[in-house]
């Protein structure tokens, strides 16, 4: 199952050119930029790894894209991100989000009900990639 | 794994935020295989022109017309008093790169200069001033996406502990992309008298971004002639991924004449007419003295002479002209240490 997270999600794939222009549109707005990964692809799963450290006053994409390039020979087969953050007063958030790296296969989610009290049933999801520890998820298929 | 229980059939409210797009195309991305034009993405900034055929004609003329670069190179020539050899060889590597974009609209692939570039010189010979001139100049001519030069010194560069030093490298090199990397007095990167030194850590840095990201940044090295020599000596690397070595001259006196005119018009100041000579007798003892630094000893000599200038009008008696403010007279520069051994005659 194709999972969908951040912008853009349900359009195709971002090719590198298309990620470099959006890379550059968020330089262009001063938005800095980070590059995060993490093989728990539950939607609630906010807080990802960081690969290297945000970068700060850069000026061209390239440098960005130099570093997705690193990220994805580095964690392969896992979900890499790249945020764009507005630090400017009354925003001061993250303006853009999106995912540039998926692994393969995508096994998605099991649905848990879970009878509680009262007939009433409580759902959960869980990924079935989680069955196993984090480092193995993806790559043992 | 089937799917019946994927997320897709579940009820509404667990179903938010990730629904299952039915009849969307499956296209998965791997890391070990990028998309499309993965490979090209340093040329993806520029479109692909269309061929011209074999026998068509380019207009250098109107080419050298549309892409600016005199604007930069007569800027270069009033702005910066001498350096010929300087020019010279800007306005040839100017005139390379037009070329080269010609070929390309015949599909005549040929490799991009090596655009990276070292200049030596004394201090205050415009090392730091043709640098930034440079990024404009390649900017014009479509060799880098933004222009903007970043300055740095070993400071910026180097690390204070095991560890530090290649990511502060790397951090500074992805803040150059696109435009010039300016290092200033390179030669500090290397301390042969320290052999645990992170600066080598640094030029290892260097001299892969240099060889591997040419098409997305341009190096520039600069620093005293004889120190240079040096760094190039302990590390034959760097000297060979540099296409151009500038040689930054001594200015003459006249030259400098040129600037102290050039600098004063810049801040609305002019001479007084026995003051040309005055100013050219103090430049030219100034130049035999030790620590001279060409324009910017002569920068500071103007600033000096401002300040007697402005302690001359402030002591008389209060009135003062627009003419007397702007006017520059002997006095000001006779006041001044270079002058009180041996009086002017």
């Amino acid at each position: 199952m194709r999972i969908t997270q951040g912008q853009f999600s349900y359009l195709p794939e971002l090719t590198d050119k298309e990620i470099f222009a959006q890379v550059q549109y968020a330089l262009d707005n001063d938005w800095p930029l980070s590059i995060e990964y993490t093989d728990d692809p539950h939607p609630r799963n906010t807080y990802w790894e960081m690969h290297a450290l945000p970068m700060f006053d850069l000026a061209d994409a390239a440098g960005v894209v130099k570093e997705i390039n690193q990220a994805r020979k580095d964690h392969p087969e896992t979900y890499i991100r790249v945020n764009a953050y507005d630090a400017s007063l009354s925003r001061q958030t993250v303006a853009m989000s999106y995912l540039v790296q998926r692994p393969t296969n995508e096994p998605g989610f099991r649905l848990e009900r879970q009878e509680s009290n009262d007939r009433v049933v409580r759902y959960t999801t869980h990924a079935y990639v989680t069955d196993r520890p984090s480092g193995q998820r993806y790559s043992a298929q | 794994m089937t799917s019946k229980d994927d997320a897709g059939a579940a009820p509404k409210p667990v179903r938010q935020g990730f629904g299952a797009a039915p009849g969307r195309s499956k296209k998965p991305t791997s890391g070990s295989e990028p998309p499309e034009g993965a490979e090209s993405d340093s040329e993806q900034s520029e479109p692909k022109p269309d061929l011209l055929p074999d026998d068509a004609t380019v207009d250098l003329v109107k080419e050298r017309e549309e892409s600016g670069v005199d604007e930069v190179l007569a800027e270069l020539d009033r702005e910066l008093i001498g350096l010929v050899a300087v020019k010279q060889r800007i306005s040839e590597i100017a005139a390379l790169l037009l070329v080269d974009r010609a070929r390309r609209q015949f599909g005549l692939e040929s490799e991009r200069p090596n655009l990276h570039m070292s200049f030596t010189g004394s201090p205050g010979t415009g090392k730091t001033t043709v640098a930034m001139r440079m990024a404009a100049l390649l900017y014009r001519l479509g060799y880098l996406r933004r222009g903007h030069l970043v300055s740095v010194t070993r400071d910026d560069l180097v690390g204070q502990y095991v560890g530090h030093t290649a990511p502060k490298t790397k951090d500074v090199v992805k803040r150059a992309m696109g435009g010039l990397l300016f290092i200033d007095e390179a030669y500090y990167l290397y301390r042969p008298e320290n052999e645990r030194d992170y600066g080598q850590e640094s030029i290892e840095i260097l001299l892969q971004v240099m060889e591997n990201d040419r098409d997305d940044l341009v190096v520039v090295l600069a620093g005293y002639a004889e120190r240079m020599d040096i760094f190039f000596k302990s590390n034959p690397g760097m000297s060979s991924r540099i296409g151009h070595h500038l040689d930054f001259p001594e200015y003459e006196v006249d030259e400098l004449v040129g600037i102290a005119d050039l600098l004063l018009g810049q801040q609305n100041y002019r001479l007084a007419e026995n003051a040309d000579s005055v100013l050219r007798d103090y430049i030219g003892r100034r130049r035999e003295q030790p620590r001279f630094a060409n324009a910017r000893s002569v920068r500071n000599a103007l600033e000096r002479a401002r300040l007697r200038q402005a302690r001359r009008l402030v002591d008389t008696d209060g009135e003062v002209s627009k003419d007397d403010l702007v006017t520059l007279t002997p006095d000001d520069f006779l006041g001044s240490r270079v002058f009180q051994d041996e009086p002017l005659n």
